[in-house]
Formats: C-alpha cells, structure tokens, sequence
C-alpha cells in the first residue's frame, strides 16, 4: 500500500537552478520559434502588387515616353528603370530604398482622397470621419534602426529615431531587420508631431489588403503600445499621435466638424469601412472643407494669395489633350499642335491654367466644356495634375458650395430611408 | 486431463496418439517445473556468474513459450511444497510481465496478455486465487499484486467478471490469514483499477467487507490492519457512499475508533485515511471536523512520531484543500461554485496554531545537516506555513508573542523555534501587515546570524531572511524593505555568512539568490550592483571551499552567481564578461585530471555541469545585448572548443548541461555558428540517441531548433543525419513521450530553415504527423494529465505544419503539400469540435489555417470554405480575449481572404 508522500522539506529550494535553467532555455526557444515562424507569416503577407496604371504617363519621371521615336536610348532607360520598380513587389524591399528610388516609389504609394462633390450614400453607416489636421501629409517608414519620413511626391521630409518597432537603435529593441513600419501622417508644424491617420504596415505586417475598420482598429490598439506617441526623448525625436475618428452619425459628423482637437483642423476626412488602402486617387476616401473648419479652402498661388481665377493644373497627353490625373483621365479640353509646337510643350507636361469666365459647363452631370486660359507650367515640386473632383470642388466652393448642412441632411434621410426598410422587413 | 476424455470414444490409434503427445507434454512440464524452480533460486545466486546464466535462460524461455513460460511461474507461485525465494520471484517476474513505468511498454504488455490463450490465463488466475489461501504470507502478498495488475488489465476490458465475487466470498467463510490476504488484494484492487470499471454493486460490497474488518469487533490485528490499508486504496470508490450520510457517519466513525487501536500500525493506516479524506472528501468535513480536530490535538502532543506527523498532514491536507478554492474563487462563491470554502482552518486556528507552535520546539539536533529529514518541528513549521497562506493576516497576532517570547531565550531550542515560525509566515499574510514586522526584525536577524552561537539558529536565521526578500522584497513592493541604506549591511553580513560553516553558508547563498531577484525588473536603479564584484568574488571563494561538497553548498554558490548574473545590468556587462574568462578556466581546470576513479569522475562531471550553467547564463545575458555580446565574441572559439572537450570527457553520453550552454550559444552567435558545426555534430547526435535520459534527448532536440534558426539554409548538408536520428526517435518505443512534441515541433524549425528542401522528408514526416495527429485529435474521457500532453503533441504536430507551410512558401513545390491539406483542416476541425485544447494549442491552430491558405493560396480556397475551421473556430479566436490568438486568427484571416479572393 502506498504510503502518503512526504511533504517537501520546507527549508530546501523550491526548484533546481537547472531546472530553472532548461526551462528558461525552452522558453527563449519558444520565443525564437515564434518570431521566426511571424517573420515568415509578415514576407507574405506584404507581398503587393504594383498597378500598372500607376506607371501611365502621370507620372513625371516618365514624361519622356511619348517621345519614343525621337530618343530611343531613352526610351530604354525609362523601361528598364519601371521593371526595376516594379521588381519591387515587398514593401520591405521597398523600405530600403534610398535616393531617388525611394522618392520615386513612395511618391506612388500614398492613397489620395477624392474631393467631395456630392455626398455618398450610406454615410451614416459605412464611413468614418475625422477633422484632418493641417500640415504636410508624409508617409513615415521606420525600418532598420531608423525612421524616415516622405512627402506627398516622395522627398524626404524628417530622418529621425522614433520609438516606433524598427524605428531607432536602442539596445533594447528585439525588433529584428525584417520589421518594419509605414505609416499614413500629417506632420503638423506647430506641436511637431507626426498624427498618424493611417496605417500601412506594421511590425512587418502588411495591412494594404485590411478593411479600413481594422486598419484603424490596429493603428489605435498598438501605436500606444509601442511608447510612439510619449513625448520626445533621446531615441524618440516626434509624437506620433492619433486622431479622433467617428462614425459618421449625426453626433459623429457634429464631433468631428466642432469639436476641439489639439491640432489646426484643415477640413473634414470621410473614409469608408470596407475600403482596402490602395495608391492613388480613391472615391473611398473624400475630402471636404469649408471655412469653419479650414483656412485653406479655396486654393491659394505660390505667394499664398487666393487668385481671383481658379486655377487648374493639367497635364499635357500625346495628342495634345488636357488631362486630370484621374484614372482613367477626364479631359479638360485639347491644346492644337500650332501653339505646342510654339511653346516647346512635350507630352507629359504639367500645365497651368485659369478658369476664364466661361467657367464649367455640365450635361447630365458630365463635363462637356471648360473655358481655359493658359498660364505656364505650375511649380517643380508638383508631381501630379489635378484630379477632376478637386477642380469640381475649388469650382463649386467659389459658385455654389457644399455646405455641411447638405451633409447632414444626407445623413439624417438616410438613416431614415434605413428605417423605413427595416420597418418593411419586419412586416415582411 | 479431463480435456482429453472427449477421445475415449474415438478409433484406438487416434487416441494412442493424442495419448503419446498428452504424456511428453506433461513430461516436459514436469520437467520444465523442476528446472524453472531451480533456475529462479540460481537468480538470486551471490555469484553473478550463476546469477547471469539464470536470467539468460529465464529470457530464453520467456521469448520462446511465453503462455507455457507464464503457467509455470505462476505454478511455482501457487505450490505449496516449492521454496519462498523461487515463489517469490516467480510472482515478481510473472508482475513485471504485466506492467511497466514506460507507457508504450506498459500498452505492449497489456496487449500481450490480452491476446493470450483464454485458457492460458484462465489457468493463471486459479492459480493466482489458490495462492490467497497459503500459509505463506509472503506467497499471499505476492499473489495479491499480481492478481490486482491482472485485474488492473482486464476489469476495464469487461474480463474477469467474477474475481470480485470469489473474492467477497472468501471473506465469509476462510480462517484470518485468507480473510487478511483477500481484504490486500481488494486494496491492491482499488489502487490499481480506475473507479469506473467497478459497478456500485460491487463497491459497494467491497467497502461494506472492508470497514467490517476495521471494526474494532475484529480480533485479529492483522485482518485490522490490512482492511484499514484497504479502505486507503477504496476511498476514492466511495463517492456515492460518502454522499450517502448514514453510511459516510459509519465509516467516519469506524475510521476514527480505529486511530485508538493498541496497534500503532493500524493507528497510522488510520490516519493515513483521515489525510486522505481531508482532501478527497474535503467538502464532507464539517459534521466531523471537531472530532477529528480533538483526535489530531492528542495525536501530535501524545502519539509515536510517524502517527503524529500524519496527523499533521491533515491540517496541511485541509490548508492544501482551502488555499486550492480560495485561489480558484477568490474568495467569492456564487451558487455555481463547486466546492465553498468552509474555513476550517480560520475556525481552528486558536487551537490550531499553539499546537504547531509546540512542535517547532521538538528539533533534532543534526536536522539541519541531513537532507532527508523529516520529524515533527518540520511538518509543524510546513504546516504552519500553510495555515499562513490560508488565512492571511489573521495567523500574524497569533504568532508574535511566541516569537517576542523565545526569540532571546538562551536555550537555542527556543530562538531557533521563533525564528522558524516567523520565516514560516511570510508568505500569505499582507505586505502591510509585515512590513512594519520586517523592517524591525530586519537588524535583530542580521545580528543573529552573526552573532548567535548556535548554527541551528543561524540556519534558520539565514533560511528566514531569504524568506524575507523572497516574499517581501522586488519592485512590486510599495514600500521597500530594503534601502541604498541597509543594503550594505544586508550584503557584508550575507558575504560574511557565506565563511560559516556549510549549512549556514547554503542558507546564505540561498537569500542573497532571492535578494538579486528581488531587483530583476528595476535594471539599472538595483542597489546591488555597486557590490557587484565584491558578490561574484565572494560566490566564487565559497565554490573552492574544501567543504564545499557538503550541504550542497558549492551548488547553491553556483546558483546564486547564476541569479546575480541573471538579474545584472548594463553597467556591469563589463564585469559579466571578465567572469566568462573566470568561468572557462575553472572548466578548463576540471578537463585536466587524467585516469579519475569513478568517485573522481562524477565530481569532475558535477562540477561541469555547474561551470556549464554558470557559462549558459552568462551567454544567454551577453548575447541578449548587442554591445555586450560584441565584446564577449571574441571568446567564441575558446568557449566552443572548451564545450566540445566537456563532451569528449565521456564516451557513451552527453552533458546535459553543455548541451544547454550550445544551445544558448548558438543562438547567440547565430549564422557564424556554422564554423564549429561540423565538429559538434557528431556530439549532437549523440544528444538525439539518448533514449535513457530523455532530458538530454529533449534538451538536443531543442538546439537542433536553435541551431536551424541561427544557421537557416547552411544547416542543409547536417538535415539527411538528423532527420533520420529525429524519425527513429519517434519511432522508438523506449523514448519517453515528453520528447515527442518537441521533436515534431523541430520538424518545423528544420523545413522553415531548409524551405523546399525539406522535400525530400516529406514522405517520411508526414505520414508520422498524420498518425499522431488522429491520435491526438481526441482525448475522450481521460485524465487532465492525458490532455495536457496531448495537448503538447497537438501543439507540436501543429508547429511543424506550420514550419512546413511557411519553409515551401514561394516556391514551385508548394503543390507537394496539397495532398495533405484535406487531412490537416480535418485535424483542425476534429481538434476544435473537441473543445479540449488549451489557449497555446488554438493560436498554433489557427496559425496553421493561415499558412496553409497563405502557401496553397486560391488552390486550396474551397477546400479552405467547407472546414468549420475557416468559420466557426476563425469566429472565435477572432473575438479571444488572448492578444496572441487573436493575433494569428487576424493573420489567418487575411490569408484566406486573399486565397479566397484571387
């Protein structure tokens, strides 16, 4: 018969130091394993691949694609350095990117809002908004010990150690080289700080093929966590900080658009819940402004003076037509060979213009003619033509704007209608 | 014989020769009988010669006619006229034929007697039950095991339905002897047999045989004492009696009368029953609890030493009971709550605690010198202890006086008692409650170990203050106990303690261990690292003590330099380096001694393993410091080499500990391991052979992962040797089963390192996965113990799938693994229908789900949408509570929406 086992003596150790030992070891393997097996899972899942159409002629550093027959070498050298760039199909690969290449990669990869120019449907129930904050909207790559951050046409605005993961050499950080941020901001001037309104990659992980619910979800969950949005120290030279964001209802829509915010608002974002972040000009995301909420809403010259023309800028297409940087592109109206041939135009060309009292005209919500008047090219530092809801919006804000009443009165006869079905459906 | 009646009416010549064969067989066996008698009593022969060539032959029988082998052993058990000794052995052989500690032996056995001859064993067990009835108790005893590890076989598989009948009725109508012998093997019985396999009936008949032979109306002494043994064994059966009050007050009281037997036996069988039904029936104590609390008091105070202790078990039994609850409730109980806490010990504890207070008094003189000591000033200050947990504060105002009253009394009983039941009750009670306490005895301990003449009392002294900063020192602690201040003073008297002699210095050790770990988390603000070298210098003196092989000092010498190091800063990384040079020479000194007896050679192999740890955790703290393990690089090569001459030390095996070292170091020095490779390997396949000291084993397994990681594809050319040294491991039945899981989950470390190279191992890996995984997708009805280790085999199956997925990633073989994704979602889905698997297990799994959406991609989409995996278990690890699981399901999220999408 068993007897029953003596208790441990109370004064021996607890446990064995080796024991102590092997466990501890097993425990740093399972971490190791864990870390390997999550470097794994992050090379997939930032695989991205880059459209097409993000390499048509917009772009500027292309510009000399139309003149194929003139300078073939050219020609070459252009194809050859777009295969390089589209070799890039990891934004890891990209995160190491310097120079020029940097600037011209990243200069692609931001999602850009289309302006408001009517309000879409379901506000109420698949979008967020935020008041954006006023400053230089940056993407910020931390990656390697450092954190870099890029204008909107690529160049590089801060390089700076930051507490984000990867983002400054500290002995402490475990981060190895495969992790990695990028992160959607507004650098706003007066409090130096980076609001993060987007969230790209994180820790190695690609989130381009995330909702926008859980983009934002992620972004609230772990920017504080990582200690990026304490104030500067050493190793940390900017707050990052996040921005409110509401539902678009009644109440959130009123939060946004007056509620105090640490920041100089410049217009209200509406983003949409389902949307994946994708480069370019998105109808997903939208932009609006009025005076209430922005300085900056009708658009202002080099010297910041508001021209008592609006202004457009174009570009110029091979057969002389003016387009907007849309995808696909809406024409503006043509230039005739004469006067290209006179100014030394090239296909490709950023141009400027003034919309001349002819203004716009409309049929059936289609743009049929635009009375403009040529001005010269537009500032070096512009990488793309005007998207035609910008130009729409600037057009509507001088003539007969979008007041935030018609939003919420969208809202407000949406949820409506909203009801109206679900009281169907329970009859039903 | 009577077998062979049904011929008697056949033609002549067929029954001659049914005859002929009859006759040589039972020839034979008589023959066989005579020898098998003298073969057993040669197998305990002094000379090992004769020894050795009886166990040969014993083999020889056994692998050649096992059934006629197992008959005659059991014949030899059951006859009367042959020798105890070849009885006796032969009942031993015959139970070791039926079971054994290794589990996969264990199941060989029980299949091997299950597939015997039903008459065969039918044979055995007549055998087996006539032997109850020998006048030779040892023949008895015997026979009692092996027909309960019969029983043990049989009874679950619905075999043998009428041993507990013919046993019953043996009780009724046999002289003591038999009576005494069947109420063991009915103990026997219960200890070998899960409760479910016997129905009421029958439980309920054996316990009414048994507590009738406990009665005090049973004369016979040893019918007594085997029934109170017996009931021991039966108690867990006794459910549905315990629930039944007029039954549970009869037992109760037949147990309790039978701890005032004359017999001093039965007394302490008695008790061990009371301990076991404190904790097993802790919720049916109340109506008794007085009693037993009267019958307790007297035992500790008047009773022999083994009565008392138990005794005091079961107040530690009972704490052991309440602290369980009140950690699992929180000291709250809703109406659902399995089992309240009645607070018998906080009812107690005026009576309670003076009465183990009286025992601390009764110390052995040398108790502290002698490992295995266990007397009644020990249990008492154990129990105390407990009692401290369980109630908390309330214990501290009921101590005090007893400390404040002996504490400077000059019989050194008396001191060493205080301080005793003052270190007893530091952990339970309230930092509030004793810091105050703390912070005044703090000064009057540091003088004592000093000062007081008596090294009982210093013993303690030293025990008590580690106690102290275990328990009520760290960065936890709202007010400190220990201040820049008093830190000196703490640090010269431990130093000074650790000169004592060698129980006094161990103790030392011991609370400087718990003082370095108090300052784990505070980094550079620890008050310890100004004294830095002056400790590690002290340590190192204490481990070239002459004595320091008693008390286990050198050990806790090394242990505590280990936590020093451990819990150093970036500060003195410097110094942390300079002991690494320390440390190699004294490793290097252990390799020099030439032709070492083998008392010498088991020195020389302790003494490295403690130089290995000591060189593990100095490279596991360097290298997890960019600039640190920079300067200590430069010792690479020399550590290295020292480690492999610590393996050339010994021919057949491995060092556990070096291994250990390896495996930090590999992952310390990463890709640059690759140049000590190819001299190790060979060491490490010995790792992989070890199936005695599967420690060793599992601890190779996982440098193997070590090495994979820092090495990634170079480690490719060493895969076809370890692959194959990994699939025997797992094929071998000897190899204990802890080992298994590690092994699969190194399968994936090695395919995530050699990506599709890891081909060529897919038709031998897989199949194995396969067959654990259906193994181990359901657990139905087990032990908790079962289902913790299939749920590590289920995380290691799940690992290496895991590995594999991701290691065939982006490359044009990933087609190779789409055979297999069928069966590993129906894994998956089986895994979480069982709902028994543990957090650990479900974000492994749902990783799985994403690498295999993530590398089959849009092949295997629909495959993907018809799991219940994808859904409903995706569904619920999305909405975990557990950030981890959470984590992966949101990773196996996106994968599947891309699969699904493209």
């Amino acid at each position: 018969m068993a007897t029953h086992e003596l208790r441990r003596p109370f004064k021996r150790p607890a446990i064995s130091d080796q024991q102590r030992r092997r466990e501890i070891s097993l425990q740093r393997q399972a971490q190791n394993r864990r870390d390997a097996q999550h470097q794994a899972r992050c090379l997939a899942s930032t695989i991205l691949t880059l459209q097409p159409a993000q390499y048509e002629p917009a772009e500027p550093d292309l510009q000399l694609q139309s003149e194929t027959e003139l300078i073939p070498e050219l020609e070459i050298e252009s194809q050859e350095h777009r295969r390089d760039l589209r070799d890039i199909d990891d934004v890891r690969q990209a995160s190491r990117l310097k120079g020029v290449e940097a600037r011209q990669w990243f200069a692609k990869q931001l999602m850009l809002p289309e302006w408001m120019i009517d309000v879409p449907e379901r506000l109420n129930t698949d979008w967020y908004v935020f008041a954006r904050p006023a400053g230089k909207r940056c993407f910020v790559v931390s990656s390697n010990g450092t954190t870099i951050s890029r204008l909107r046409n690529g160049s590089m605005l801060h390089r700076f150690p930051s507490a984000l993961p990867s983002g400054a050499r500290t002995s402490k950080s475990s981060h190895s080289g495969q992790s990695y941020c990028i992160l959607d901001c507004i650098f706003h001037e007066p409090d130096q700080t980076y609001y993060v309104i987007d969230m790209v990659c994180w820790a190695g992980m690609s989130l381009y093929e995330c909702t926008t619910e859980f983009r934002f979800f992620w972004l609230n969950s772990k920017l504080v966590e990582t200690g990026a949005c304490d104030a500067p120290s050493s190793y940390h030279k900017f707050r990052f900080s996040t921005v409110p964001i509401y539902n678009c209802d009644q109440e959130g829509l009123n939060a946004a658009y007056t509620g105090p915010v640490p920041y100089v608002k410049d217009g209200l974002l509406f983003c949409n819940k389902h949307a994946h972040y994708q480069s370019g000009n998105t109808p997903l995301i939208l932009v609006w402004k009025d005076e209430n909420c922005s300085q900056y809403v009708i658009d202002t010259d080099s010297k910041g003076q508001v021209p008592n023309k609006q202004q457009v800028v174009l570009e110029l297409l091979f057969d002389g037509k003016l387009a907007t940087s849309d995808d696909p592109p809406v024409i503006f109206g043509c230039l005739n060979e004469d006067f290209i041939q006179e100014t030394g135009l090239q296909a490709g060309n950023l141009l400027r213009f003034a919309i001349s009292d002819g203004g716009l005209s409309f049929v059936d919500g289609k743009l049929e003619k635009a009375d403009l008047h040529y001005l010269g090219k537009p500032n070096r530092a512009r990488a793309f033509a005007d998207s035609y809801s910008k130009v729409i919006f600037q057009y509507t804000v001088r003539h007969s704007p979008l007041r935030i009443e018609h939003i919420y009165a969208s809202i407000s006869l949406s949820s409506e209608q909203g009801n109206k079905i679900s009281d169907l459906d329970m009859a039903g | 014989m009577q077998k062979f009646g049904v011929f008697r009416g056949a033609a002549f010549g067929q029954f001659r020769s049914e005859r002929s064969i009859f006759s040589f067989r039972s020839f034979l066996r008589k023959k066989i009988a005579m020898e098998v008698t003298q073969v057993l009593l040669s197998a305990q022969a002094v000379d090992a010669t004769v020894r050795k060539h009886a166990e040969d032959t014993l083999k020889q029988f056994q692998d050649q006619n096992l059934p006629g082998f197992l008959l005659s052993l059991s014949g030899e058990l059951a006859s009367e006229e042959k020798p105890i000794e070849s009885r006796k052995l032969a009942g031993l052989i015959l139970k070791n034929a039926l079971d054994a500690k290794e589990q996969h032996r264990k199941y060989e056995l029980v299949q091997r007697w299950l597939s015997l001859d039903v008459a065969v064993k039918g044979q055995i067990k007549a055998c087996l039950l006539q032997t109850l009835s020998s006048s030779v108790p040892d023949a008895r005893s015997t026979a009692s095991q092996v027909i309960a590890k019969v029983a043990s076989i049989e009874l679950p598989q619905k075999q043998w339905p009428e041993l507990i009948g013919s046993l019953l009725s043996n009780i009724h109508q046999v002289p003591p002897h038999v009576k005494q012998a069947t109420l063991e093997t009915l103990g026997y019985l219960c200890e070998e047999v899960v409760p479910d396999v016997v129905d009421q009936d029958h439980v309920n008949k054996i316990l009414t045989a048994v507590v009738q032979g406990m009665n005090a109306n049973e004369g016979n002494n040893e019918v007594r004492l085997a029934a109170t043994r017996a009931l021991y064994n039966a108690l867990s059966f006794a459910q549905a009696n315990f629930s039944n009050d007029m039954e549970r007050d009869y037992i109760m009281r037949v147990v309790c009368e039978a701890t005032l037997s004359p017999e001093v036996k039965i007394r302490l069988a008695a008790f061990e029953c009371l301990v076991s039904i404190g904790s097993t029936y802790y919720e049916k104590l109340t109506p008794y609890i007085q009693d037993i609390f009267n019958i307790t008091l007297k035992a500790v105070r008047e009773e022999e030493e083994p009565v008392a202790l138990q005794a005091i078990e079961f107040w530690s039994s009972v704490c052991d009971e309440e602290i369980d609850i009140l950690e699992e409730y929180g000291g709250e109980f809703t109406a659902d709550s399995d089992v309240p806490c009645y607070h018998f010990i906080k009812q107690a504890l005026p009576a309670l605690v003076p009465m183990l207070l009286e025992t601390l008094l009764k110390q052995e003189e040398d108790q502290d010198q002698d490992d295995g000591a266990w007397n009644l000033a020990m249990a008492g200050g154990t129990c105390l202890g407990l009692v401290a947990r369980t109630v908390g504060d309330d214990i501290v105002p009921l101590v005090m006086p007893f400390i404040e009253e002996n504490i400077t009394k000059p019989d050194w009983r008396q001191r060493e008692a205080a301080t005793y039941a003052f270190g007893s009750i530091l952990e339970g009670p309230s930092p509030d409650k004793l810091t105050p306490i703390v912070n005044v005895a703090l000064n009057f301990m540091l003088t004592a170990l000093t000062n007081d003449p008596s090294s009982h009392v210093k013993d303690t002294t030293a025990w008590t203050l580690g106690r102290i900063f275990e328990f009520l020192h760290g960065s936890t602690m709202e007010t400190p106990i220990i201040t820049p201040e008093n830190c000196q003073q703490i640090i010269t008297v431990l130093l000074q303690s650790m000169k004592d002699v060698p129980n006094v210095a161990e103790k030392a050790c011991g609370a400087l261990y718990f003082l370095a770990q108090g300052y784990e988390d505070l980094g550079s603000s620890s008050s310890l690292m100004p004294y830095f070298q002056e400790i590690v210098q002290s340590l190192l003196n204490v481990t070239h003590r002459e004595d320091a092989g008693e008390s286990r000092l050198r050990t806790a010498a090394y242990e505590t330099l280990n936590e020093v190091v451990r819990c150093s800063t970036e500060e003195t990384a410097r110094l942390v380096s300079e002991l690494v040079q320390v440390i190699m020479a004294e490793l290097h000194k252990t390799l020099e001694g030439q032709k070492l007896s083998s008392d010498e050679r088991e020195k020389q192999n302790e003494l490295q393993g403690l130089l290995c740890g000591c060189l593990q955790v100095i490279i596991q703290k360097l290298g997890a410091s960019n600039t640190a393990k920079y300067a200590f690089m430069q010792y690479g090569d020399q550590i290295m080499n020292l480690l492999l001459r610590v393996f050339a030390c010994r021919s057949a095996t491995v060092h556990e500990e070096a291994m250990l070292a390896i495996g930090a170091f590999a992952y310390a020095t990463g890709p640059n391991f690759a140049i000590f490779l190819p001299e190790f390997y060979k060491y490490l396949e010995m790792g992989l052979q070890n199936f005695e000291e599967y420690q060793v084993c599992a601890v190779t397994v996982g440098v193997v992962g070590d090495i994979c990681r820092a090495l990634e594809g170079k480690i490719l050319p060493y895969c076809d040797g370890i692959m194959t040294q990994l699939l025997k491991d797992l094929s071998s039945n000897q190899l204990h089963r802890s080992v298994k899981p590690p092994i699969f989950s190194c399968f994936g470390d090695i395919a995530l390192a050699i990506g599709e190279n890891f081909e060529k191992y897919l038709m031998y890996a897989m199949p194995m996965l396969q067959s654990a995984a259906e193994l181990s997708a359901h657990t139905s009805g087990v032990d908790d113990e079962m289902i913790e280790y299939t749920n590590l085999l289920r995380n290691g199956i799940l690992e290496a799938y895991s590995g594999i997925f991701q290691g065939f990633k982006n490359t044009p073989k990933t087609q190779l693994l789409f055979p297999y994704a069928p069966h590993i979602l129906q894994f998956l889905d089986s895994i979480y229908m069982e709902k028994d698997m543990d957090d650990v297990v479900m974000k492994t799994a749902i990783g799985v789900l994403g690498d295999l959406a993530d590398t089959l991609g849009s092949n295997a989409g629909s495959l993907i949408q018809q799991s219940v995996s994808s859904k409903d278990f995706l569904n619920e690890c999305l909405s975990s509570d557990d950030h981890l699981i959470k984590e992966s399901a949101e990773w196996a999220r996106l994968a599947i929406s891309r699969a699904i999408s493209v």
